[in-house]
Protein backbone atom coordinates (compact mmCIF):
# COMPACT_ATOMS: atom_id res chain seq x y z
CA UNK A 1 0.00 0.00 0.00
CA UNK A 2 1.65 3.41 -0.79
CA UNK A 3 1.59 6.07 1.76
CA UNK A 4 -1.01 8.44 -0.15
CA UNK A 5 -3.49 5.24 -0.22
CA UNK A 6 -6.40 6.08 1.73
CA UNK A 7 -7.69 3.26 4.12
CA UNK A 8 -11.08 2.19 3.43
CA UNK A 9 -13.54 2.85 5.98
CA UNK A 10 -14.47 0.24 8.11
CA UNK A 11 -18.38 -0.13 8.85
CA UNK A 12 -19.05 0.60 12.42
CA UNK A 13 -20.26 -2.48 14.07
CA UNK A 14 -22.20 -1.17 16.86
CA UNK A 15 -21.62 -4.73 19.07
CA UNK A 16 -18.10 -4.21 18.59
CA UNK A 17 -17.29 -1.30 18.82
CA UNK A 18 -19.45 0.84 20.88
CA UNK A 19 -20.54 -1.35 23.40
CA UNK A 20 -17.29 -0.81 25.73
CA UNK A 21 -17.03 -4.13 27.48
CA UNK A 22 -15.89 -4.91 30.92
CA UNK A 23 -13.02 -7.11 31.31
CA UNK A 24 -12.91 -9.92 32.84
CA UNK A 25 -11.26 -9.36 36.50
CA UNK A 26 -9.90 -11.59 39.02
CA UNK A 27 -10.78 -9.14 42.11
CA UNK A 28 -12.45 -10.72 45.02
CA UNK A 29 -16.20 -11.41 44.00
CA UNK A 30 -16.31 -9.83 41.05
CA UNK A 31 -14.96 -12.40 38.92
CA UNK A 32 -16.76 -15.16 36.54
CA UNK A 33 -17.52 -18.27 38.74
CA UNK A 34 -15.36 -20.53 38.81
CA UNK A 35 -11.69 -21.56 40.16
CA UNK A 36 -10.34 -18.60 40.14
CA UNK A 37 -12.82 -16.49 42.14
CA UNK A 38 -12.63 -16.27 45.61
CA UNK A 39 -16.16 -16.23 46.02
CA UNK A 40 -18.22 -18.51 44.41
CA UNK A 41 -21.25 -16.83 45.20
CA UNK A 42 -21.23 -13.60 43.56
CA UNK A 43 -20.48 -14.00 39.28
CA UNK A 44 -20.33 -11.07 37.21
CA UNK A 45 -21.49 -11.68 33.87
CA UNK A 46 -20.68 -9.65 30.95
CA UNK A 47 -23.08 -7.30 30.27
CA UNK A 48 -22.21 -5.77 34.40
CA UNK A 49 -24.95 -7.31 36.13
CA UNK A 50 -24.44 -8.91 39.28
CA UNK A 51 -26.44 -11.94 41.13
CA UNK A 52 -25.99 -12.30 44.43
CA UNK A 53 -27.18 -12.68 47.69
CA UNK A 54 -27.96 -9.26 49.86
CA UNK A 55 -26.24 -10.79 52.16
CA UNK A 56 -22.65 -11.84 49.86
CA UNK A 57 -23.22 -8.20 48.32
CA UNK A 58 -23.17 -7.04 52.32
CA UNK A 59 -19.83 -8.77 52.98
CA UNK A 60 -18.18 -7.57 50.00
CA UNK A 61 -19.10 -4.12 50.63
CA UNK A 62 -18.11 -4.08 53.91
CA UNK A 63 -14.52 -5.49 53.22
CA UNK A 64 -13.23 -2.99 51.30
CA UNK A 65 -13.01 -0.12 54.10
CA UNK A 66 -12.42 -1.75 57.39
CA UNK A 67 -11.47 1.41 59.65
CA UNK A 68 -8.71 0.16 62.39
CA UNK A 69 -9.07 1.89 65.96
CA UNK A 70 -6.33 4.15 66.36
CA UNK A 71 -4.74 2.38 69.23
CA UNK A 72 -1.20 1.78 69.51
CA UNK A 73 0.37 0.14 72.37
CA UNK A 74 4.02 -0.45 72.23
CA UNK A 75 6.80 -0.71 69.52
CA UNK A 76 4.07 -2.40 66.44
CA UNK A 77 2.37 0.80 67.17
CA UNK A 78 5.25 2.50 64.99
CA UNK A 79 5.13 0.32 62.24
CA UNK A 80 1.50 0.62 61.93
CA UNK A 81 2.07 4.47 61.72
CA UNK A 82 4.22 3.26 59.03
CA UNK A 83 2.38 1.43 57.35
CA UNK A 84 -0.64 4.28 57.16
CA UNK A 85 1.97 6.75 55.97
CA UNK A 86 3.38 7.46 52.83
CA UNK A 87 5.59 5.18 51.84
CA UNK A 88 3.48 1.93 51.95
CA UNK A 89 0.14 3.97 51.96
CA UNK A 90 -2.86 1.69 53.64
CA UNK A 91 -5.03 3.60 52.16
CA UNK A 92 -4.63 1.20 48.95
CA UNK A 93 -7.09 -1.58 50.44
CA UNK A 94 -9.41 1.05 52.80
CA UNK A 95 -7.95 1.08 56.07
CA UNK A 96 -6.13 4.23 56.54
CA UNK A 97 -9.01 5.92 58.45
CA UNK A 98 -7.23 5.24 61.93
CA UNK A 99 -10.53 6.51 64.04
CA UNK A 100 -10.08 7.82 67.54
CA UNK A 101 -13.14 6.26 68.70
CA UNK A 102 -14.09 2.84 69.11
CA UNK A 103 -17.82 3.07 67.98
CA UNK A 104 -16.58 4.33 64.56
CA UNK A 105 -13.98 1.55 64.56
CA UNK A 106 -14.45 -1.97 62.41
CA UNK A 107 -11.19 -3.32 62.97
CA UNK A 108 -8.96 -3.05 66.49
CA UNK A 109 -5.16 -3.55 65.43
CA UNK A 110 -3.59 -4.71 68.81
CA UNK A 111 -0.53 -3.18 67.94
CA UNK A 112 2.38 -4.03 70.82
CA UNK A 113 2.25 -5.66 74.59
CA UNK A 114 -0.93 -5.82 76.19
CA UNK A 115 0.13 -5.65 79.45
CA UNK A 116 -2.33 -6.77 82.98
CA UNK A 117 -2.69 -3.47 83.54
CA UNK A 118 -4.02 -2.86 80.38
CA UNK A 119 -6.16 -5.49 79.31
CA UNK A 120 -9.70 -4.48 80.90
CA UNK A 121 -9.03 -1.36 79.28
CA UNK A 122 -8.72 -3.41 75.83
CA UNK A 123 -11.29 -5.45 76.24
CA UNK A 124 -13.92 -2.73 77.00
CA UNK A 125 -12.18 -0.62 74.00
CA UNK A 126 -13.51 -3.83 72.12
CA UNK A 127 -16.97 -4.08 73.87
CA UNK A 128 -17.32 -0.44 72.80
CA UNK A 129 -16.67 -1.03 68.98
CA UNK A 130 -20.14 -1.85 66.77
CA UNK A 131 -20.90 -4.97 65.87
CA UNK A 132 -19.57 -6.60 62.95
CA UNK A 133 -16.18 -6.11 64.39
CA UNK A 134 -13.05 -7.71 64.15
CA UNK A 135 -9.41 -8.18 65.71
CA UNK A 136 -5.71 -8.39 63.99
CA UNK A 137 -2.75 -9.24 66.88
CA UNK A 138 -0.23 -7.48 65.55
CA UNK A 139 3.77 -8.51 66.60
CA UNK A 140 4.40 -11.80 68.29
CA UNK A 141 3.46 -9.99 72.07
CA UNK A 142 0.46 -9.20 70.73
CA UNK A 143 0.12 -12.73 68.82
CA UNK A 144 1.32 -15.15 71.64
CA UNK A 145 3.57 -13.25 74.23
CA UNK A 146 6.28 -12.98 72.08
CA UNK A 147 9.69 -12.00 73.90
CA UNK A 148 7.52 -11.58 76.72
CA UNK A 149 6.95 -14.86 77.16
CA UNK A 150 8.16 -14.88 81.08
CA UNK A 151 7.57 -11.39 82.03
CA UNK A 152 5.37 -11.05 85.10
CA UNK A 153 3.01 -8.23 83.49
CA UNK A 154 2.14 -8.64 80.20
CA UNK A 155 -0.40 -10.93 78.87
CA UNK A 156 0.58 -14.09 77.01
CA UNK A 157 -1.60 -13.56 73.74
CA UNK A 158 -4.63 -10.79 73.37
CA UNK A 159 -6.74 -13.57 72.48
CA UNK A 160 -6.91 -14.68 75.93
CA UNK A 161 -8.67 -11.50 76.07
CA UNK A 162 -10.01 -10.49 72.75
CA UNK A 163 -11.46 -12.97 69.61
CA UNK A 164 -8.73 -12.62 67.25
CA UNK A 165 -8.76 -12.98 63.63
CA UNK A 166 -5.75 -12.49 61.58
CA UNK A 167 -2.67 -13.46 63.32
CA UNK A 168 0.44 -10.96 62.38
CA UNK A 169 3.91 -12.68 63.09
CA UNK A 170 7.05 -10.18 63.41
CA UNK A 171 8.79 -8.08 65.99
CA UNK A 172 7.80 -5.91 64.93
CA UNK A 173 6.18 -6.92 61.84
CA UNK A 174 6.94 -5.04 58.29
CA UNK A 175 4.81 -2.90 57.35
CA UNK A 176 3.68 -5.54 54.17
CA UNK A 177 3.32 -7.81 56.69
CA UNK A 178 0.67 -5.87 58.52
CA UNK A 179 -0.82 -5.27 55.05
CA UNK A 180 -1.05 -8.95 54.30
CA UNK A 181 -3.03 -9.11 57.42
CA UNK A 182 -5.59 -6.90 56.66
CA UNK A 183 -5.79 -8.13 52.91
CA UNK A 184 -6.00 -11.49 54.78
CA UNK A 185 -8.74 -9.77 56.83
CA UNK A 186 -10.75 -8.83 54.16
CA UNK A 187 -11.17 -12.30 52.34
CA UNK A 188 -12.30 -13.19 55.79
CA UNK A 189 -14.82 -10.97 55.70
CA UNK A 190 -15.87 -10.96 52.04
CA UNK A 191 -16.57 -14.98 52.32
CA UNK A 192 -19.05 -13.73 55.62
CA UNK A 193 -16.31 -14.05 58.29
CA UNK B 1 16.80 8.58 111.48
CA UNK B 2 13.76 8.51 109.01
CA UNK B 3 14.52 8.71 105.44
CA UNK B 4 13.47 12.31 103.91
CA UNK B 5 10.74 11.95 101.14
CA UNK B 6 11.16 14.10 98.39
CA UNK B 7 8.09 16.30 97.99
CA UNK B 8 7.62 14.83 94.17
CA UNK B 9 7.10 11.01 95.64
CA UNK B 10 4.94 12.21 97.85
CA UNK B 11 1.35 11.29 96.59
CA UNK B 12 -1.50 12.69 98.16
CA UNK B 13 -4.79 10.97 99.30
CA UNK B 14 -6.35 13.76 96.90
CA UNK B 15 -4.76 12.74 94.04
CA UNK B 16 -4.77 8.85 94.63
CA UNK B 17 -8.19 9.30 95.00
CA UNK B 18 -8.60 10.74 91.78
CA UNK B 19 -6.53 8.55 90.04
CA UNK B 20 -9.07 5.81 91.14
CA UNK B 21 -11.87 7.38 90.28
CA UNK B 22 -13.43 7.57 93.34
CA UNK B 23 -16.00 10.02 95.07
CA UNK B 24 -14.00 13.23 94.99
CA UNK B 25 -16.13 16.75 95.97
CA UNK B 26 -15.66 19.24 93.21
CA UNK B 27 -15.49 22.87 94.44
CA UNK B 28 -17.21 25.05 93.01
CA UNK B 29 -15.28 28.08 91.92
CA UNK B 30 -16.36 31.67 90.47
CA UNK B 31 -14.67 32.18 87.83
CA UNK B 32 -15.11 36.02 85.92
CA UNK B 33 -19.09 36.10 87.71
CA UNK B 34 -19.72 32.83 86.27
CA UNK B 35 -20.06 29.88 88.88
CA UNK B 36 -18.05 26.91 87.68
CA UNK B 37 -18.61 23.37 88.65
CA UNK B 38 -15.29 21.77 88.37
CA UNK B 39 -14.99 18.95 86.57
CA UNK B 40 -12.86 15.68 86.07
CA UNK B 41 -12.05 14.82 82.91
CA UNK B 42 -10.21 11.47 81.80
CA UNK B 43 -7.64 11.43 79.42
CA UNK B 44 -6.57 7.82 77.98
CA UNK B 45 -5.34 5.49 78.10
CA UNK B 46 -6.67 5.37 74.47
CA UNK B 47 -5.48 8.44 73.26
CA UNK B 48 -4.35 9.69 69.78
CA UNK B 49 -2.72 12.38 71.20
CA UNK B 50 -1.04 11.03 74.35
CA UNK B 51 1.77 8.62 72.05
CA UNK B 52 0.99 5.48 73.34
CA UNK B 53 -0.90 4.25 76.52
CA UNK B 54 -0.28 7.52 79.13
CA UNK B 55 -3.28 8.77 80.87
CA UNK B 56 -3.68 11.77 82.57
CA UNK B 57 -6.69 12.78 84.97
CA UNK B 58 -7.36 16.30 84.69
CA UNK B 59 -9.37 18.33 86.82
CA UNK B 60 -10.65 21.05 85.14
CA UNK B 61 -12.46 24.79 86.13
CA UNK B 62 -14.12 25.49 83.29
CA UNK B 63 -11.58 25.53 80.61
CA UNK B 64 -8.38 25.98 82.93
CA UNK B 65 -6.65 22.69 84.28
CA UNK B 66 -6.59 22.75 87.81
CA UNK B 67 -4.97 19.62 88.36
CA UNK B 68 -2.86 17.23 86.03
CA UNK B 69 -2.65 13.26 87.81
CA UNK B 70 -0.78 11.76 85.09
CA UNK B 71 -1.20 7.40 85.43
CA UNK B 72 1.65 4.99 84.54
CA UNK B 73 2.22 1.82 83.86
CA UNK B 74 -0.13 0.56 81.42
CA UNK B 75 3.15 -0.76 79.46
CA UNK B 76 5.07 -1.92 82.52
CA UNK B 77 6.89 -4.72 80.58
CA UNK B 78 9.03 -5.63 83.29
CA UNK B 79 12.12 -5.19 81.39
CA UNK B 80 14.17 -4.20 84.07
CA UNK B 81 13.77 -8.04 85.91
CA UNK B 82 14.08 -9.77 82.48
CA UNK B 83 17.42 -7.87 82.46
CA UNK B 84 17.84 -9.96 85.14
CA UNK B 85 17.23 -13.11 83.55
CA UNK B 86 19.01 -13.18 80.21
CA UNK B 87 22.48 -13.48 79.50
CA UNK B 88 24.44 -9.96 78.75
CA UNK B 89 24.27 -11.03 74.97
CA UNK B 90 20.03 -11.56 75.06
CA UNK B 91 19.73 -8.61 77.29
CA UNK B 92 20.62 -6.23 73.88
CA UNK B 93 17.96 -7.02 72.53
CA UNK B 94 15.53 -6.27 75.52
CA UNK B 95 16.89 -2.61 75.50
CA UNK B 96 15.71 -1.98 72.14
CA UNK B 97 12.15 -2.38 73.79
CA UNK B 98 12.77 0.56 75.89
CA UNK B 99 12.58 3.63 73.74
CA UNK B 100 11.45 1.89 70.57
CA UNK B 101 11.91 4.91 68.44
CA UNK B 102 15.55 5.47 68.98
CA UNK B 103 16.78 1.97 69.66
CA UNK B 104 20.24 2.38 68.71
CA UNK B 105 20.92 4.56 71.39
CA UNK B 106 19.66 2.08 74.26
CA UNK B 107 21.45 -0.45 72.74
CA UNK B 108 24.42 2.02 72.79
CA UNK B 109 24.40 2.30 76.74
CA UNK B 110 23.81 -1.23 77.50
CA UNK B 111 26.79 -2.34 75.24
CA UNK B 112 28.69 0.40 77.28
CA UNK B 113 27.66 -0.51 80.58
CA UNK B 114 29.17 -4.08 79.96
CA UNK B 115 32.65 -2.38 78.30
CA UNK B 116 32.80 -0.59 80.91
CA UNK B 117 32.67 -3.39 83.79
CA UNK B 118 34.70 -5.63 81.67
CA UNK B 119 37.15 -2.90 80.51
CA UNK B 120 37.10 -3.76 76.65
CA UNK B 121 38.36 -1.51 74.36
CA UNK B 122 36.68 -0.95 71.31
CA UNK B 123 37.85 -1.07 68.06
CA UNK B 124 38.45 2.74 66.44
CA UNK B 125 36.01 1.70 63.87
CA UNK B 126 33.51 0.00 65.53
CA UNK B 127 33.14 3.47 67.49
CA UNK B 128 32.99 5.28 64.37
CA UNK B 129 30.04 2.94 63.58
CA UNK B 130 28.59 3.34 66.50
CA UNK B 131 28.02 7.01 66.14
CA UNK B 132 26.78 6.57 62.43
CA UNK B 133 24.06 4.73 63.41
CA UNK B 134 23.44 6.49 66.83
CA UNK B 135 22.95 9.58 65.05
CA UNK B 136 20.44 8.08 62.21
CA UNK B 137 18.83 6.67 65.02
CA UNK B 138 18.54 9.79 66.66
CA UNK B 139 17.52 11.34 62.89
CA UNK B 140 14.58 8.93 62.99
CA UNK B 141 13.11 9.29 66.18
CA UNK B 142 13.23 13.02 66.15
CA UNK B 143 11.37 12.42 62.44
CA UNK B 144 8.76 10.40 64.36
CA UNK B 145 8.52 13.17 66.68
CA UNK B 146 7.81 16.15 64.42
CA UNK B 147 5.44 14.14 62.25
CA UNK B 148 3.02 13.18 65.10
CA UNK B 149 3.56 16.94 67.24
CA UNK B 150 2.16 18.28 63.20
CA UNK B 151 -0.59 16.10 64.09
CA UNK B 152 -1.17 16.74 67.67
CA UNK B 153 -1.22 21.03 66.67
CA UNK B 154 -3.29 20.16 63.63
CA UNK B 155 -0.87 19.91 60.67
CA UNK B 156 -1.47 16.76 58.73
CA UNK B 157 1.14 16.73 56.00
CA UNK B 158 4.24 16.82 58.21
CA UNK B 159 3.89 13.05 58.98
CA UNK B 160 3.31 12.26 55.56
CA UNK B 161 6.70 13.75 54.74
CA UNK B 162 8.60 12.70 58.14
CA UNK B 163 7.84 8.84 57.64
CA UNK B 164 9.37 9.30 53.77
CA UNK B 165 12.69 10.32 55.23
CA UNK B 166 12.15 7.56 58.02
CA UNK B 167 11.57 5.13 55.57
CA UNK B 168 14.88 5.49 54.30
CA UNK B 169 16.41 5.49 57.40
CA UNK B 170 15.08 2.28 57.84
CA UNK B 171 15.93 0.72 54.86
CA UNK B 172 19.63 1.62 55.53
CA UNK B 173 19.50 0.06 59.13
CA UNK B 174 17.55 -2.80 57.30
CA UNK B 175 20.83 -3.58 55.07
CA UNK B 176 22.80 -3.27 58.06
CA UNK B 177 21.74 -5.52 60.26
CA UNK B 178 18.52 -7.08 59.03
CA UNK B 179 15.87 -5.50 60.98
CA UNK B 180 13.82 -2.07 60.57
CA UNK B 181 13.22 -1.42 64.27
CA UNK B 182 14.70 -3.78 67.15
CA UNK B 183 18.20 -4.40 65.63
CA UNK B 184 20.41 -6.01 68.19
CA UNK B 185 23.31 -4.61 66.35
CA UNK B 186 25.70 -3.48 69.52
CA UNK B 187 27.99 -6.05 71.03
CA UNK B 188 30.16 -5.54 74.49
CA UNK B 189 33.75 -4.47 72.60
CA UNK B 190 32.07 -3.31 68.98
CA UNK B 191 28.77 -4.00 66.81
CA UNK B 192 27.95 -7.13 65.31
CA UNK B 193 28.57 -6.31 61.65
CA UNK B 194 31.02 -4.34 59.27
CA UNK B 195 28.83 -2.06 57.12
CA UNK B 196 27.85 -3.78 53.79
CA UNK B 197 29.71 -2.66 50.48
CA UNK B 198 27.79 0.90 48.96
CA UNK B 199 25.94 1.11 51.97
CA UNK B 200 28.04 4.41 53.06
CA UNK B 201 27.56 5.83 49.35
CA UNK B 202 23.94 5.18 49.77
CA UNK B 203 23.56 6.79 53.15
CA UNK B 204 25.58 9.68 51.89
CA UNK B 205 23.13 10.16 49.13
CA UNK B 206 20.69 9.95 51.48
CA UNK B 207 21.88 13.05 53.61
CA UNK B 208 22.05 15.23 50.58
CA UNK B 209 18.43 14.62 50.05
CA UNK B 210 17.26 14.57 54.28
CA UNK B 211 19.42 18.21 54.37
CA UNK B 212 17.28 19.59 51.49
CA UNK B 213 13.67 18.10 52.91
CA UNK B 214 14.68 19.34 56.21
CA UNK B 215 14.81 23.24 54.62
CA UNK B 216 12.50 22.92 51.77
CA UNK B 217 9.40 20.94 53.77
CA UNK B 218 9.96 20.65 57.31
CA UNK B 219 11.19 23.99 58.20
CA UNK B 220 8.96 25.41 55.33
CA UNK B 221 6.10 23.76 56.11
CA UNK B 222 6.01 24.02 59.91
CA UNK B 223 7.76 27.37 60.69
CA UNK B 224 5.54 29.54 58.01
CA UNK B 225 2.53 27.86 59.72
CA UNK B 226 0.67 30.60 61.37
CA UNK B 227 -1.21 27.97 63.16
CA UNK B 228 1.72 25.79 64.47
CA UNK B 229 3.32 29.41 65.39
CA UNK B 230 0.17 30.09 67.03
CA UNK B 231 -0.13 27.07 68.80
CA UNK B 232 3.88 26.65 70.36
CA UNK B 233 5.00 30.09 70.83
CA UNK B 234 5.08 30.91 74.37
CA UNK B 235 3.15 27.93 74.95
CA UNK B 236 5.02 25.57 77.94
CA UNK B 237 7.46 27.85 79.29
CA UNK B 238 10.22 26.14 81.56
CA UNK B 239 12.36 28.49 82.85
CA UNK B 240 15.96 27.02 83.09
CA UNK B 241 16.18 26.56 86.93
CA UNK B 242 12.70 24.55 86.95
CA UNK B 243 14.78 22.46 84.31
CA UNK B 244 17.30 21.87 86.56
CA UNK B 245 15.36 21.21 88.93
CA UNK B 246 12.86 18.54 87.69
CA UNK B 247 16.05 16.90 86.30
CA UNK B 248 15.10 17.20 82.81
CA UNK B 249 17.77 16.27 79.92
CA UNK B 250 17.93 15.77 76.59
CA UNK B 251 15.73 18.38 74.08
CA UNK B 252 13.81 19.50 76.84
CA UNK B 253 16.79 21.04 78.79
CA UNK B 254 18.39 22.49 76.14
CA UNK B 255 14.92 24.21 74.44
CA UNK B 256 15.26 26.08 78.23
CA UNK B 257 19.06 27.17 78.26
CA UNK B 258 20.61 24.72 80.58
CA UNK B 259 24.00 23.56 78.20
CA UNK B 260 23.78 20.24 78.80
CA UNK B 261 24.79 17.56 75.91
CA UNK B 262 26.11 14.19 76.96
CA UNK B 263 28.21 14.06 74.26
CA UNK B 264 30.24 17.01 75.12
CA UNK B 265 29.17 17.49 79.12
CA UNK B 266 30.34 13.50 79.52
CA UNK B 267 32.10 12.69 76.66
CA UNK B 268 31.74 9.03 75.45
CA UNK B 269 32.73 6.61 72.40
CA UNK B 270 34.36 9.55 69.75
CA UNK B 271 32.36 12.69 69.99
CA UNK B 272 35.88 14.60 72.03
CA UNK B 273 37.49 14.53 68.37
CA UNK B 274 34.46 15.32 66.10
CA UNK B 275 34.71 18.66 64.97
CA UNK B 276 31.26 19.16 63.98
CA UNK B 277 29.88 18.51 67.23
CA UNK B 278 28.47 21.86 69.10
CA UNK B 279 25.45 21.69 71.21
CA UNK B 280 22.34 23.31 69.76
CA UNK B 281 21.17 26.10 72.67
CA UNK B 282 17.75 27.70 72.60
CA UNK B 283 17.10 30.06 75.34
CA UNK B 284 13.28 30.34 75.05
CA UNK B 285 12.03 27.35 77.13
CA UNK B 286 8.68 27.13 75.02
CA UNK B 287 7.50 24.66 73.02
CA UNK B 288 8.78 26.44 69.76
CA UNK B 289 12.32 26.08 71.30
CA UNK B 290 11.94 22.64 71.76
CA UNK B 291 10.73 21.96 68.07
CA UNK B 292 13.41 24.62 66.77
CA UNK B 293 16.61 22.21 69.23
CA UNK B 294 14.89 19.27 67.76
CA UNK B 295 15.10 20.30 64.18
CA UNK B 296 19.08 21.30 64.98
CA UNK B 297 19.63 17.95 66.31
CA UNK B 298 19.03 16.98 62.96
CA UNK B 299 20.88 19.32 60.68
CA UNK B 300 23.95 18.52 63.64
CA UNK B 301 23.44 14.64 63.05
CA UNK B 302 24.10 15.21 59.38
CA UNK B 303 27.15 17.22 60.07
CA UNK B 304 28.34 14.62 62.28
CA UNK B 305 27.42 11.58 60.15
CA UNK B 306 29.07 13.14 57.09
CA UNK B 307 32.46 13.97 59.65
CA UNK B 308 32.19 10.24 60.76
CA UNK B 309 32.01 8.95 57.20
CA UNK B 310 35.14 11.19 56.04
CA UNK B 311 37.25 9.73 58.83
CA UNK B 312 36.18 6.64 59.13
CA UNK B 313 39.23 4.11 59.91
CA UNK B 314 39.75 0.66 59.10
CA UNK B 315 39.92 -2.54 60.92
CA UNK B 316 37.86 -4.35 63.31
CA UNK B 317 34.67 -4.10 64.15
CA UNK B 318 34.48 -6.40 67.24
CA UNK B 319 36.90 -6.83 70.06
CA UNK B 320 37.84 -10.86 70.15
CA UNK B 321 36.18 -11.81 73.19
CA UNK B 322 36.66 -15.50 72.45
CA UNK B 323 33.86 -17.87 72.77
CA UNK B 324 32.14 -18.05 76.15
CA UNK B 325 32.84 -14.10 77.29
CA UNK B 326 31.71 -13.71 80.93
CA UNK B 327 31.42 -10.26 82.45
CA UNK B 328 33.85 -9.92 86.07
CA UNK B 329 32.48 -8.80 88.95
CA UNK B 330 31.92 -4.82 89.37
CA UNK B 331 29.50 -2.46 88.74
CA UNK B 332 28.74 0.73 86.19
CA UNK B 333 26.88 3.66 84.99
CA UNK B 334 26.70 4.48 81.30
CA UNK B 335 25.02 7.19 80.15
CA UNK B 336 24.25 7.73 76.40
CA UNK B 337 22.58 11.38 74.94
CA UNK B 338 19.99 9.15 73.73
CA UNK B 339 16.83 11.34 71.58
CA UNK B 340 15.01 12.37 74.26
CA UNK B 341 17.57 13.17 77.03
CA UNK B 342 20.30 10.90 79.45
CA UNK B 343 19.59 7.60 78.94
CA UNK B 344 22.09 5.32 81.60
CA UNK B 345 21.94 2.00 82.38
CA UNK B 346 23.46 1.24 86.03
CA UNK B 347 24.81 -2.30 86.34
CA UNK B 348 25.62 -4.51 88.84
CA UNK B 349 27.67 -7.88 87.67
CA UNK B 350 28.49 -10.64 90.37
CA UNK B 351 30.34 -12.67 88.07
CA UNK B 352 27.95 -15.03 86.75
CA UNK B 353 26.29 -15.52 83.36
CA UNK B 354 23.34 -12.71 83.63
CA UNK B 355 23.50 -9.56 85.35
CA UNK B 356 22.94 -8.61 89.18
CA UNK B 357 20.77 -5.60 88.34
CA UNK B 358 20.32 -3.80 84.96
CA UNK B 359 18.50 -0.66 85.98
CA UNK B 360 17.42 1.45 83.52
CA UNK B 361 17.26 5.40 83.83
CA UNK B 362 14.59 6.16 80.98
CA UNK B 363 14.84 9.84 80.10
CA UNK B 364 11.43 10.47 79.20
CA UNK B 365 9.92 9.10 82.64
CA UNK B 366 12.40 11.88 84.45
CA UNK B 367 10.60 14.25 81.65
CA UNK B 368 7.46 13.33 82.08
CA UNK B 369 7.63 14.26 85.90
CA UNK B 370 7.23 17.94 84.84
CA UNK B 371 3.85 17.88 83.29
CA UNK B 372 1.87 18.16 86.00
CA UNK B 373 3.68 21.53 86.73
CA UNK B 374 3.50 22.97 83.11
CA UNK B 375 -0.24 21.99 83.10
CA UNK B 376 -1.66 23.80 85.91
CA UNK B 377 -3.57 26.87 85.49
CA UNK B 378 -3.38 26.40 81.46
CA UNK B 379 -5.77 25.79 78.92
CA UNK B 380 -7.00 22.44 78.34
CA UNK B 381 -6.64 22.82 74.38
CA UNK B 382 -2.67 23.41 75.24
CA UNK B 383 -2.51 20.45 77.07
CA UNK B 384 -2.18 18.26 74.05
CA UNK B 385 0.18 20.93 73.00
CA UNK B 386 2.57 21.01 75.56
CA UNK B 387 2.31 17.21 76.29
CA UNK B 388 3.58 16.75 72.45
CA UNK B 389 6.34 18.57 72.63
CA UNK B 390 8.07 16.66 76.08
CA UNK B 391 8.33 13.62 73.20
CA UNK B 392 7.90 11.00 75.75
CA UNK B 393 7.91 7.44 74.63
CA UNK B 394 5.56 5.17 76.91
CA UNK B 395 8.00 2.33 76.34
CA UNK B 396 10.66 4.12 77.88
CA UNK B 397 8.28 5.57 80.74
CA UNK B 398 6.91 2.48 82.26
CA UNK B 399 9.61 0.00 80.83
Amino acid sequence: MAFDEKVPAKPIDFEHDVIQKRPETTQTGLGRPGALSPTPGILADEDNAVFTTLAKLVDWARSRSPWPLGYGLACCAIEMMASAASHHDLSRFGAEVFRSSPRQADVMIVAGTVTHKMAPRLRRLYEQMPEPKWVIAMGNCASSGGEFWDSYATLQGVDTVVPVDVYVAGCPPRPEALTEGVLRLREKIARGG
Amino acid sequence: MAAEVRPALKRSDEERQIEEGAEVILPVSEDEGIETEELILNMGPQHPSTHGVLRLVLRLSGEKVVQCVPVMGYLHRGLEKIFEWRTYHQGIRYADQSDYVSNMLNEHAYAGAMEAIGGIDVPRRAEFIRVIVDEMSRCASHLVWLGTYGLDVGATTPMLYCFRDREEILDLFEELCGSRMNFNYFRPGGVLYDLPPGWLAKLSRFLDRYEKHIEDDYVRLLESNEIFLERTVGVGEIPPDVAVAYGLSGPIARGSGVEVDLRTARPYSIYPELTAMKPVIERQGDAYARYRVRVGEMRLAIRLIRECIDKLPGGAVRARLGHVWKCPKGEAYYTVEGAKGEVGIYMISNGGPNPFRAKMRGPSFVNLQILPWLLKDRLVSDAVAIMGSLDFVLGEVDR
